[in-house]
């Protein structure tokens, strides 16, 4: 196996993706010429020519429609955010388009897009241009919202939501786009809607997903030299949420700590714990823990801006809270 | 054509100085930010100093109102905020105009009616829209400038404001700074046009393009697009200027041709006005050589303050989040 960035296991799997069906295309502010502002789509261009790779002006909401339009249409695009916070200008077309299309058409259309870019806390930005924004998109019913925390899930997962029938959401951490991971040569696709346990172990589960998840893996194996033994359940897909997954391993150990950099407040983090206290509640041995960025938008100032996210320190914190000890 | 003898000696220094504090500022900046001081984003304006010295200095900034993008350290700096205060935000001090939590993109200044600074494209364009309101609503003697890049144009916030600005007579005039580039992209490969003043007349107001490299023209242009503004009808300027540098400290520019920027530096706003000055002897060589000095102390000073000014307290994360 090789070991690739984040980066580019994205790429490959949209090159793979292009090579194989014609009706894929790529839509977005920069992502042909200068090959993206996050050179996600470096070399595409030159690969698939102006008419697969298509450069639009500022007009998130625009070319987020467009690409609505075209999807319902027959082809299947890939629209970049250049962030997911810009993404937000594009919200009324993702949700009042794209999410309720096949339902209130009577199942007529299908809506194949996948809305991807970067996502969640950046570094020295302020609030605008560093936000988790998945919980946003998870609350809509017709969206699928995948989020991936490994190079080889990020390719595997978007090859699956390329050939998705439905609007996918993609969520790529922005700090992770240099991380680097194995990926496979050969061609492999990963389910939406399938959770990976990424450690066993049997004191305590902790879910995560993203970026997040190698804070959580740096905590378990922390927490192992004290003796106690993590079991790291990564999400990979917030909607459809693998249930069976997040309850198997809490019915297993009985503890539970959510890590998550969305807000706390109505979160994917909230709505999982909320998830866990109804279904596994007579197996829980201590109240589930959230750890997630604090209730604040994100400050310039970098001593506030660590402050407001999930650290390793924090995770160690609240693992021992429900450890009680 | 502009017959400098038409200007008060102390107004064309003025517009120099201003411009050479900009440029002198924005270096410092860049050079603290090459040493790590200073993070994230930091888009600088230099080259197109013209436009917002040559608009702002039209205002009375106690009873008019300055709305920007991200490329906000001129504009900030023209409308008369603190330069200390603005180098303290770059340094993410709690002595910043934002008390460290905006940085270079989100500069405000609440009672110099330095209204933004914003890191959305086009989204500061219906909150100047916005001021306007407010100025007519309490029947002020007032305007509102609002500044955007040729890359922000085409978002619906443009048009939409336009459109509500001229039916309800506001007074704002909008100013588009065409530096030719919305980050790597030309603006001739997104725009269906190359002349977006014409886009005024799709909102029944008038509109015009200047030379934004040349700051007697963008001053008067402003001049008389406030009168218009103030009288009922809302104005578009499109000023073409350029950009020097690449569009962030992370942008190495590859996108344009050498010939192309050497030839916008040679129409350098600073130098050729300061040559037009001494030429029609407003200012000599060593005025000039002066004001820069003093403008290279400011910078410095400047850095000097956010260096030495304190972090905010790990318990500014939760002030300031509601009243
Ligand atoms: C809504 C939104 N989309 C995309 C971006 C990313 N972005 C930041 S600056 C920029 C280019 C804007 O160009 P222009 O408006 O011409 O301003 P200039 O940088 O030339 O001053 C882009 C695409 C953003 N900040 N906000």
């Amino acid at each position: 196996m090789s070991i690739i960035t984040m980066r580019e296991a994205l790429r490959q799997a949209m090159d793979e993706e292009m090579a194989r069906d014609k009706n894929v295309i790529l839509m977005g502010e920069e992502v042909a010429q200068y090959n993206g502002a996050y050179k996600v789509s470096q070399g595409l261009y030159d690969k698939y020519g102006e008419k697969r790779v298509i450069d639009t002006p500022i007009t998130e909401n625009g070319f987020a429609g467009v690409g609505i339009g075209a999807a319902m249409a027959g082809l299947r695009p890939i629209v970049e955010f250049m962030t997911f916070n810009f993404a937000l200008q594009a919200f009324d077309q993702i949700v009042n388009n794209a999410a309720k299309m096949r339902y209130m058409s009577g199942g007529q259309f299908k809506v194949p897009i996948v809305f991807r870019g970067p996502n969640g806390p950046a570094e020295f930005l302020s609030s605008q241009h560093s936000q988790a924004t998945q919980t946003f998109f998870a609350h809509v019913p017709g969206l699928k919202v995948v989020a991936p925390g490994t190079p080889y899930d990020a390719k595997g997962l978007l090859k699956a939501a390329i050939r998705d029938d439905n609007p996918v959401i993609f969520l790529e951490s922005e700090l992770m786009y240099s991380w680097e991971g194995e990926v496979p040569e050969e061609e492999y696709i990963i389910d939406i809607g399938k959770a990976d346990v990424k450690k066993e172990g049997s004191d305590i589960t902790i879910i995560s997903y993203s970026k997040p998840l190698r804070y959580v893996m740096e905590s378990a194996e922390i927490l192992e030299k004290e003796g106690i033994n993590v079991e790291v359940v990564d999400l990979r897909s917030i909607r459809p949420l693998d249930e069976e997954t997040i309850l198997n391993s809490v019915k297993k150990t009985n503890r539970c700590v959510i890590v998550d950099e969305s807000w706390p407040f109505v979160s994917v983090a909230s709505h999982v714990g909320w998830l866990i206290s109804y279904k596994a509640f007579d197996y829980l041995d201590a109240p589930v823990e959230l750890v997630t960025s604090e209730d604040v938008p994100m400050p310039y100032n970098h001593k506030l801006e660590l402050a407001a996210q999930p650290s390793v320190d924090k995770i160690i914190k609240a693992v021992k809270k429900v450890m009680y000890i | 054509m502009i017959n400098i003898k038409n200007y008060d000696s102390n107004l064309l220094k003025e517009l120099l100085y201003k411009m050479i504090l900009i440029r002198r500022f924005e270096e410092k900046a860049a050079q603290a930010y090459g040493l790590k001081k200073i993070g994230g984003f930091l888009h600088l304006y230099i080259g197109e100093e013209a436009v917002a010295v040559g608009s702002i200095s039209n205002l009375d900034m106690t009873k008019d109102y300055v709305a920007a993008a991200y490329r906000d350290h001129g504009h900030a700096l023209a409308a008369g905020l603190d330069p200390n205060s603005l180098m303290a935000e770059l340094y993410g001090k709690i002595t910043g105009c934002s008390k460290g939590k905006g940085g270079s993109m989100h500069f405000f200044d609440y009672e110099k009616h330095f209204f933004g600074g914003n890191g959305i494209v086009g989204a500061q364009i219906p909150v100047a829209t916005g001021i306007g309101l407010k100025i007519k609503y309490n029947e002020e003697d007032g305007v509102v400038l609002c500044y955007f890049g040729d890359g922000a144009i085409h978002q619906g916030s443009f048009h939409e404001s336009l459109n509500l600005a001229k039916i309800w007579n506001l007074p704002v005039v909008y100013i588009c700074e065409n530096n030719h580039y919305g980050m790597g992209t030309d603006f001739r490969r997104v725009s269906a046009i190359d002349d977006f003043s014409i886009m005024a007349e799709s909102y029944a107001m008038k509109g015009k393009q200047v030379n934004g490299m040349d700051v007697l023209e963008v001053y008067d242009a402003t001049k008389e697009a406030i009168e218009v503004a103030k009288s009922g009808t809302p104005y578009l300027l499109e000023a073409k200027t350029y950009r020097f540098k690449g569009h962030s400290m992370s942008d190495p520019g590859k996108y344009r041709t050498k010939e192309e920027l050497e030839l916008y530096k040679q129409k350098d706003p600073i130098v050729s006005f300061k040559e037009l000055l001494i030429e029609h002897n407003v200012i000599t060589e060593d005025d000039y050589i002066e004001m820069d000095k003093r403008c290279k102390k400011i910078a410095k000073d400047a850095a000097k303050f956010a260096e030495e000014s304190p972090e905010p307290d790990l318990n500014e994360l939760y002030t300031d989040l509601y009243v």
